[in-house]
Formats: structure tokens, C-alpha cells, sequence
């Protein structure tokens, strides 16, 4: 059995302007120790998604499953899920500052999960395992660091500070929710790095969120790519970056500066923009930015189909299963299926 | 040379105090800063954030006062011009932001921001000027009939195009970017960075290009200089400075940047640098990255490492030699 | 390949609903019920103050008319509502509605003008003490803080002493008092906004102080200042009574509310109607306006409703829009 098991979540907003399909029926699993990475930009749904089933928007229309071991986390109560959430899954936003309490010390609020998720707990113990955590996620001198408060932290030490908090209660899924955007390169590197200790040491299974196809290269067992709240494609690492099956996959890879081979050569962009989440285009929501759209894309939404790819490899797209990968002559099989 | 910048220093004061302001110290936040342009070049400036790049920016584009230094246009000394003076110039030196939501008066309609420059500056009237915008529009990939909308109507790669047209709209000969694509999707950051390469080539057009992204400065840049805590410590051309990288700073910036590849991802051995960058309220005693490099001996403590040419420009008493492993010779990742 | 010759924005033209700020902010108000009809009462409340001089003309009440023999009873007393005097008489035999009717046209006009006044004030003081700073904004802002802290009614009675009470010395007290307000909000605002991007974009292109602080920092302020005048307006008709009601405000027999209340509170006990009218309509009024102000507020940017509002019923999630922000 999968740690969690996702199938057909579809997450809506009702807001004055129109309904806002947030997600539109998403399944995915992630197995004990594993790492999944959700990649998809801004309005793709990927952050949604996990709110959606951690509790964490309570103003959205929520439907499908979310088994964590075996439990439907959409249908506990508010205090039931509460008790999961910390314990069992925590999560890493993006933003530090704006997930400590400026007004706690780093280390009570640390040692406050302890109190709450274990009420058993000595203060004099408690202290020790947050000294002991802060140690293990790299701030120097974490004797004295735990009484200092969020704002003494740089930007880098508060998301080390969050991941502390993240592991204070041996959890089995983290989800981290673009954990490094906010930080700078070389900061993010030592994040990145952190990350993959811990999870290794501990064998947790670890959801990441990420717009950034860079970051996601080095640690991830699978990946996801969204877009317009459903998966656009799914595949382990490598065939994801070396074989991709979907135009959106291709696209995004093809975008990157550098990509493309020569310094000043033109780029080959996606064209247009995301679309709208309340106006979503018919059949394949990628259709009208697609250079290989067909009549049939327009139509129909394609399901998420079994690719050529190897492994798990599954794409949502009405071309050939056998066109992946990158470079000219994938580019020429998908306009030849498209002719055809 | 099109843009001389010479040694600008740009501290702010720290104040405290209600009714009398007490200065009890200053942000350095940039150090003594030269480097030159010339007509048709793109200049990349990386460095992490608080390193002065986008401070540097503004004082090029006269929005900042220089505390000491020269900035020249053209061979005409424009430092720290007063206002009347400095709108002249204005003409021929425009900046592209960062946010392209922040960027944008949400409560103006599009038309009139591109046209702001072509009003204040009396270049153009009446229908003529709605048919400059309208060009404007078209040119940088907008739909001219949308004139009339307000920027909110607009996504965010669309709205960074509304930001080049407005900065397009004089003409000028140097348009600083700073950070224009950073806010950006993947898919869309490629197709502003293709537009800016485009027009570039049609007006012949000089970049000053700010970023924080290693690798769309490569892309755009003819030359790349690295700064750190308000200095250049590296300045060359763009692939000398990606092969062959003098500065440790540089090299950890370049094992730090991400790459879209698992097989690279995998192979590449990473430098981890301890700790955070410093505050440029108190920077560190001589080389300013010293506390963090994994070369630094006495001497980088010190004695501060001018920027001289050792095979190109580079601000280290020791630098890196090709094939070197900063890794094994660094201290254990934290 | 065909990548680059797609129009980019030939793809996303539909999602453009090409709708300024203030039709959506007119969409946004068409839903909200409360604002609307508190929108409605203070137009029919306007259009009544108007109409004053009509009404009385079609009813032949004249409000400073004095109906011995039908208007007040045997004992000398007030007349309760009937079919000829709608709220009942006053004291003197008047017809109550159409002295309620005219004390609205001068409340209204004190509230409306007195704000105007008090707004227009503020928002200048306010955008030169935030935009300029330094000593400018150290002397404005001083300036405000000692006109917040006056005791007001020692004020007033200090004004009508000198010039005697009068609706021009009414008004000018009142805007006295509100333009701080109001300058204290656009300062806030002024210095926020003036960090903006694009009025750091406006200076780069040459634009002078001038025209940064009327075409690019002014309209900004608008939503802010809209709402924070249709508060105050309220405020200003309660203040206007107050002051009417001591004695210090419009001179009788000019009706004004808090002259009508001022009246009227030797005859509570025995003339409900005679008190219990005109509060009531001061009541209306002020709350109308208050909700108007909300319900304004809440349409022309939902987002401010953190900044000072109560009512936190807007559906959009904040997760999203903190998605939307970050990038295209």
C-alpha cells in the first residue's frame, strides 16, 4: 500500500468573478521514503492540490480521496486532521518569515509541537530536542540560537529552523511547498542539500513543490508536471527530462536558457500564457498554446495514458505514444503526427 | 564607450531619532564600482540578494544620488545631476523593472503608461501619439486594440512586455534591466528574454542586464560581472566566465545554480558555502567573502584584493586554477 | 518551426474581460445587497432633502407654520401622526415631517459640504507630508496630531463665541476637524505608494513631482479616501447635531435635526413621536452611510478589507491570489 494515495481530487473556488477550477480531478501516489516532485507555474494547481488535502483552504469545494495509510484525509474533522498534520505530515511553505510567529522564540515554537502533539513531554526535554533538532538541520550554536527570535534569523537559517520544525515529530511525509524560492543560490544549494540528508536519514517520504525544473533534476524520484489542474505528464526523473512525451514537458524543458545549446541563440518559448482558471479551454486545457494541436485536442480531453517512456511514464496527449524526447527528430515524428 | 561607471560608492545612512535625526551608520551597499559599455553591448550583473546590483542599477539610471564616484554617458558626466538637467538624458537611458506587477499603475490604462515618456517629454500628440503606442504595442507582441485596458487585465509575461514598450517608447540608446524576467514563469521568462534579444538587434539597443540567475545572464549577456556584498569581485566575458571561473565565489554560484539535466545534476560536485551573506552594514575585513571561502588564509582577512586582470578581471588574492577542486579543499558542508 | 509566429496574445484575448476598476467595482457592489439597499436609502434621503421645499408646497405645510387650531390639542400639546401630519406636530403646532424633511437638507448639506471641505484638505496636506518627507512631513504631521488632539466642543464653543453660531461657522468647525483624518490616511498611503515600482518607473522617465503625485500617486488614493469620506460624512451630520443640539450650530427656527432634538426633549414622555422621529432618521442616515462606506470599500478593492474592515466574506482564497502574485 502506498503512504498516500490521491485519486480524482478536484478543487473549486466559488469567487464573485466565477468558479475557479483550481484542480480538476488529480491521482497520484507516493510510496514510504520516496520523493515525488509536482513541478507546474503559477495557476497550475500543484500548491492548491496539497492545501486542498492537508485542510489548509478552508473556502475551497473539495471532492475525491487523499488515503494516508488507509484514511481519507477529506473526510476527518478539523481536530483529527490537525493531529495528522504535524505528526504525521508536515509541511515547508515557501515563505519562513511568514509560517514562524514573529512574536515566539524559534525554539518554543519548536518545543511547543512537543507539548501539543505529545502532551507527555518535560519542558527540560523538550528544550533539548529542539537543540538537538536545530543542530541536526545545521545552526550554529543551536544552545544559543533557540532563544533567539524568527527575525535574528537570516533567510536561509528560518528554513532550516522550518525543516527542524518539520522533523520534530518523526514524520512520514513532508511536503514542501517551493522551499527554496525565496532564497538565494547558493542558499538554496545548502537547502537542497539538507533536504536530501534528512529525508535519507530518516527514510521520509517527501512531496515537493516546485515551479523550478532545475531543482527538481537533482533529487526526485518521480515527477509530475501540472497544468491547469490536471497532470500534464508523469515519469520518473530521467525519462521526464530526457524523453518527454507531453508538448507542455517539452516546452518547459525547451525554455530554459542554455537548453537550446549556443549563448544568444533565440530560446524556443511556450507561446501565449497560461490559461485562465475560471475559462478553461475545451478538451486538452494546453490546446490553444500547442504548435502539434490537432482537431481532436480541442474536442476531447485526453486521459493520462501509458507513454513509450519506460517505468511509469504516462502522458495526457492525443499524440502517438511513441513520440518522446527532445531535439529535431522528435520535434519532426510529433508534426508528422500531426499531419497524419 | 557608451556608459563609464567609475568607482561609485553608494552608502545609505542609518538613521535613528524622531525629531533629530542621528546617523549611527551606514548600508554599503555599493562599494566602488567601475566598469564600462560599449554601444550595442549587453553587460549581465549577478549577485545574490543584498549584493548592491540593483542599488548599482539605480544609480546609473540617476534614481539614486552617488555618495562618491563618476558615472559618464556618452563621455558627458552625469553624476548626480540635478532633475532639470538630468531629464535630457532621461531620453536615451531607460529602465525596465523587475515586478511586473509592480511596475504598472494599476489604475491607469495601458495606452497612457506607454505614452507617459512620449507626453513628458513633448515627443509626441493627439492621434500621432496613439499611433506611436499602438506601433509600441504591436512591436514588443500586444494586441494594439488593447490600449485601452487596465494592467490587471494583462498576465505577467504580458505585462513585462507593456514595460518594454513604455521603456522603448524614447528610443534610448541604454535601457538598464534589472531583474526583468526573474518574476517570470520558464515559459514566459523565454519569451521576454527572446524579445529583448530581437529588439537589440533592430535598435541597436545596450543592455545593463540584472539578475540573479546565472544561467539567463549567460544567455543574454556579451560580458558578466559577479558582485558580492557591493564590489565586483569577477568581471568577464560570458563564457570565459562560465569555463573558466577565477573568483571561489564565482564558483560556488555556478555549482549552485540549478540545472534542468539529472545526468549533469548527478555528476556535478557542489560547493557548498557555509553560511549566509553577510550585512552590508558591517562587512567582513578584507576580501569580503572571506569568512565564507574555502581558499580564504590570513592575508584575505586582511588586505582587500583589488579587481585586476589574472587572464580576466578578478577581485582574489588566490584564485582558482583550472581543474582545481574547491570541494575536497573545503570545509564540511554545515 | 512555427513557435514564435503564434501572437501571443491571440491566446489569451478571451480571458481579457477588458472591464476598468470601477465597473468591476460596480459588479462587485451589484451583489451586495446591504450596500445596495443602504445605497438606495441614501439616495431616496437626498432626493427627499431636495424635494423639501415641493413637498411642503404640495402638502401646504410651511415648515416654520404654526397650526394652532389642527396641530396642537387642547392642552397645548403635540399631535401624534395622523393622516395630515405624518410624524405628528412639534410644540408649537408644526408639521414634524416637513421640519424633518428641512433640518435633513441642512444636515446633509453640513455633513456633505463639511467632509468635501475636510477631504479636499487632506488629501493635499496628506500627499505633500508623505510624498516630500522630511521636514515638510515632520511639520505636517505635527500639525495633525495637535488638530487630533483639540477637545472639540471647548473648540466650537470657542468659535461661536467669536463669530456667533451659523452655518458657515458650523461647517468650518466640522471640516476643521475631519481633514486630519483623512490627511493622516493619504500621509500612510502617500508613503507606501511612493516606494511603488512604477512611480519609481515614472521618475526614470523624467516625470516631475508634480505630475507623479496627481497622475500616479493621487488615483491610487481614491479607494481610500472614497470610503474614508463616506464614513466621515456620518460622522459630520452626528457632529452637526451635536453642535445644533447645544446651541452651538444652526440657529432656530432653521429646522436642523439636533435642533429638532434639542426641542424635543422636554416632551419625550408625553410626544414620543417628537423625539422619535427625527433620531430615528439620524439613526437611518448614519447607519445608510456607514453601510454605504462598507460596501464601497469592499468593491473598489477587496483586498484593503484586511487593512480595516470587519467583514472578512470575500470567497476568493488567499492561497490563491498569493499563487497569482508570484509569477505570470
Amino acid at each position: 500500500m502506498s503512504l498516500l494515495e490521491v485519486t480524482d481530487l478536484k478543487v473549486t473556488f466559488p469567487t464573485s468573478d466565477g468558479l475557479v477550477q483550481a484542480v480538476r480531478g488529480l491521482s497520484f501516489t507516493v510510496d514510504r521514503g520516496r520523493t515525488l516532485a509536482i513541478v507546474g507555474e503559477s495557476g497550475s494547481g500543484k500548491t492548491v492540490s496539497t492545501q486542498a488535502i492537508l485542510g489548509l483552504s478552508p473556502r475551497a469545494d473539495i471532492s475525491g480521496t487523499a488515503l494516508f495509510e488507509g484514511v481519507n484525509l477529506l473526510q476527518l474533522d478539523r481536530e483529527q486532521l490537525r493531529r495528522i498534520r504535524g505528526a504525521e505530515i508536515s509541511v515547508v511553505f515557501q515563505d519562513p518569515l511568514t509560517s514562524l510567529h514573529p512574536l515566539y522564540k524559534v525554539g518554543w515554537q519548536i518545543e511547543e509541537l512537543f507539548r501539543v502533539h505529545q502532551p507527555g513531554t518535560g519542558r527540560a526535554e523538550a528544550r533539548k530536542r529542539a537543540i538537538e533538532l536545530l543542530g541536526l538541520v545545521g545552526i550554529p550554536r543551536p544552545d544559543r540560537r533557540v532563544d533567539d527570535y524568527p527575525h535574528q534569523f537570516s533567510g536561509g537559517m528560518r528554513q532550516r529552523a522550518m525543516i527542524a520544525m518539520s522533523l520534530a515529530l518523526n514524520p512520514k511525509l513532508i511536503v514542501a511547498d517551493e522551499p527554496t524560492t525565496a532564497l538565494d543560490a547558493t542558499v538554496q544549494a545548502q537547502i537542497l542539500e539538507l533536504i536530501g540528508r534528512v529525508q535519507a536519514e530518516f527514510d521520509i517520504a517527501l512531496i515537493l513543490i516546485t515551479h523550478d525544473l532545475g531543482v527538481v533534476a537533482g533529487i526526485a524520484d518521480e515527477v509530475l508536471v501540472m497544468y491547469a489542474g490536471l497532470v500534464a505528464e508523469r515519469a520518473d526523473r530521467r525519462t521526464l527530462y530526457y524523453r518527454p512525451h507531453h508538448p507542455y514537458t517539452k516546452g518547459l524543458l525547451e525554455s530554459i536558457p542554455g537548453s537550446t545549446g549556443a549563448r544568444g541563440g533565440r530560446l524556443r518559448p511556450i507561446p501565449g500564457s497560461p490559461p485562465s482558471l475560471i475559462d478553461i479551454p475545451s478538451g486538452c486545457a494546453f490546446h490553444p498554446r500547442c504548435p502539434y494541436a490537432m482537431p481532436v485536442c480541442a474536442a476531447e480531453r485526453p486521459p493520462l495514458a501509458t507513454v513509450t517512456g519506460g517505468g511509469g511514464h504516462a502522458s495526457a496527449c492525443w499524440l502517438p505514444h511513441e513520440a518522446v524526447g527532445l531535439g529535431p527528430e522528435a520535434d519532426a515524428l510529433r508534426l508528422r503526427a500531426k499531419e497524419a | 564607450m557608451l556608459l563609464e561607471v567609475e568607482n561609485v560608492v553608494k552608502h545609505f545612512p542609518i538613521t535613528t531619532g524622531m525629531l533629530v535625526k542621528q546617523t549611527v551608520g551606514h548600508v554599503r551597499a555599493v562599494d566602488g564600482v567601475s566598469f564600462d559599455l560599449s554601444p550595442g553591448e549587453t553587460l549581465g550583473l549577478v549577485g545574490e540578494t543584498g549584493c548592491g546590483k540593483s542599488t548599482l542599477a539605480r544609480c546609473v539610471a540617476g534614481l539614486h544620488p552617488v555618495t562618491s564616484g563618476r558615472v559618464r554617458f556618452d563621455g558627458d558626466d552625469i553624476t548626480n545631476l540635478p532633475r532639470a538637467r538630468m531629464r535630457a538624458y532621461r531620453r536615451d537611458i531607460q529602465v525596465i523593472f523587475q515586478d511586473p506587477y509592480g511596475s504598472l499603475n494599476p489604475r491607469r490604462r495601458v495606452g497612457s503608461i506607454i505614452a507617459d515618456p512620449l507626453v513628458v517629454h513633448r515627443v509626441s500628440r493627439g492621434a500621432e501619439l496613439r499611433r506611436t503606442v499602438q506601433e509600441l504595442m504591436e512591436r514588443v507582441g500586444l494586441n494594439p486594440e488593447h490600449y485601452n485596458r487596465f494592467p490587471a487585465e494583462f498576465s505577467g509575461g504580458q505585462r513585462q512586455r507593456i514595460g518594454v514598450a513604455r521603456a522603448l517608447a524614447l528610443r534610448p540608446r541604454l535601457i538598464i534591466c534589472d531583474e526583468p524576467v526573474s518574476a517570470l514563469d520558464v515559459s514566459i521568462q523565454a519569451q521576454i528574454l527572446n524579445l529583448l534579444k530581437d529588439l537589440q538587434d533592430d535598435f541597436g539597443l545596450t543592455y545593463l542586464f540584472i539578475a540573479h540567475d546565472l544561467s539567463v545572464v549567460r544567455h543574454i549577456s556579451d560580458r558578466i560581472a559577479v558582485m558580492y556584498l557591493g564590489k565586483v569581485v569577477e568581471l568577464a566575458g560570458a563564457d570565459e566566465l562560465h569555463e573558466h571561473p577565477r573568483h571561489p565565489y564565482t564558483n560556488a554560484l555556478l555549482s549552485a545554480t540549478a540545472v534542468a539535466d539529472p545526468d549533469e545534476a548527478g555528476r556535478r560536485r557542489r560547493i557548498i558555502l557555509t553560511g549566509d551573506v553577510p550585512s552590508p552594514i558591517d562587512p567582513p575585513s578584507g576580501c569580503h567573502f572571506h569568512p565564507r571561502c574555502p581558499k580564504a588564509r590570513d592575508r584575505c582577512s586582511a588586505e582587500e584584493p583589488l579587481l585586476v586582470p589574472r587572464d580576466h578581471l578578478v577581485a582574489c588574492h588566490f584564485p582558482v586554477e583550472a581543474g582545481e577542486d574547491l570541494t575536497a579543499s573545503g570545509r564540511r558542508p554545515a | 518551426m512555427t513557435l514564435t509566429e503564434i501572437r501571443p496574445d491571440a491566446v489569451t484575448d478571451r480571458t481579457i474581460a477588458g472591464r476598468s476598476p470601477l465597473q468591476l467595482a460596480w459588479a462587485r457592489i451589484r451583489t451586495d445587497k446591504v450596500a445596495l439597499v443602504s445605497g438606495l436609502t441614501v439616495v431616496l434621503l437626498c432626493a427627499l432633502a431636495l424635494a423639501a421645499p415641493l413637498i411642503a408646497a404640495w402638502n401646504g405645510h410651511d415648515p416654520d407654520e404654526q397650526f394652532r387650531d389642527t396641530g396642537i390639542t387642547a392642552q397645548g400639546l403635540p399631535i401624534a401622526p395622523n393622516g395630515t401630519f405624518w410624524f405628528g406636530t412639534d410644540r408649537l403646532g408644526r408639521d414634524l415631517f416637513i421640519r424633518v424633511l428641512y433640518g435633513a437638507r441642512v444636515s446633509l448639506l453640513v455633513g456633505v459640504v463639511a467632509t468635501g471641505l475636510a477631504a479636499l484638505v487632506g488629501v493635499v496636506v496628506g500627499l505633500l507630508a508623505g510624498y516630500y518627507g522630511g521636514v515638510i512631513d515632520t511639520v505636517l504631521s505635527r500639525l495633525m496630531d495637535v488638530v487630533l488632539s483639540f477637545p472639540y466642543l471647548i473648540f466650537a464653543i470657542a468659535v461661536v463665541s467669536i463669530a456667533g453660531p451659523s452655518l458657515t461657522a458650523t461647517i468650518g468647525v466640522i471640516a476643521f476637524y475631519s481633514w486630519a483624518a483623512i490627511a493622516r490616511v493619504v500621509r500612510g498611503q502617500t508613503l507606501s505608494l511612493k516606494e511603488r515600482e512604477y512611480v519609481e518607473a515614472a521618475r526614470s522617465i523624467g516625470c516631475g513631482d508634480l505630475r507623479i503625485m496627481f497622475v500616479d500617486i493621487l488615483p491610487n488614493l481614491l479607494a481610500p479616501v472614497i470610503v474614508l469620506t463616506t464614513l466621515l460624512v456620518p460622522a459630520a451630520i452626528v457632529f452637526e447635531s451635536t453642535l445644533s443640539y447645544l446651541g452651538l450650530g444652526i440657529v432656530p427656527p432653521t429646522p436642523s435635526w439636533g435642533n429638532l432634538l434639542s426641542e424635543a426633549q422636554g416632551f419625550y414622555r408625553v410626544a414620543y413621536w417628537y423625539l422619535g422621529f427625527p433620531a430615528a432618521t439620524l439613526l437611518l442616515t448614519t447607519l445608510a452611510f456607514n453601510l454605504v462606506g462598507d460596501g464601497i470599500r469592499d468593491a473598489i478593492d477587496p483586498r484593503t478589507e484586511r487593512l480595516f474592515s470587519r467583514r472578512r466574506r470575500r470567497s476568493r482564497s488567499r492561497s490563491l491570489s498569493r499563487s497569482r502574485r508570484k509569477g505570470a
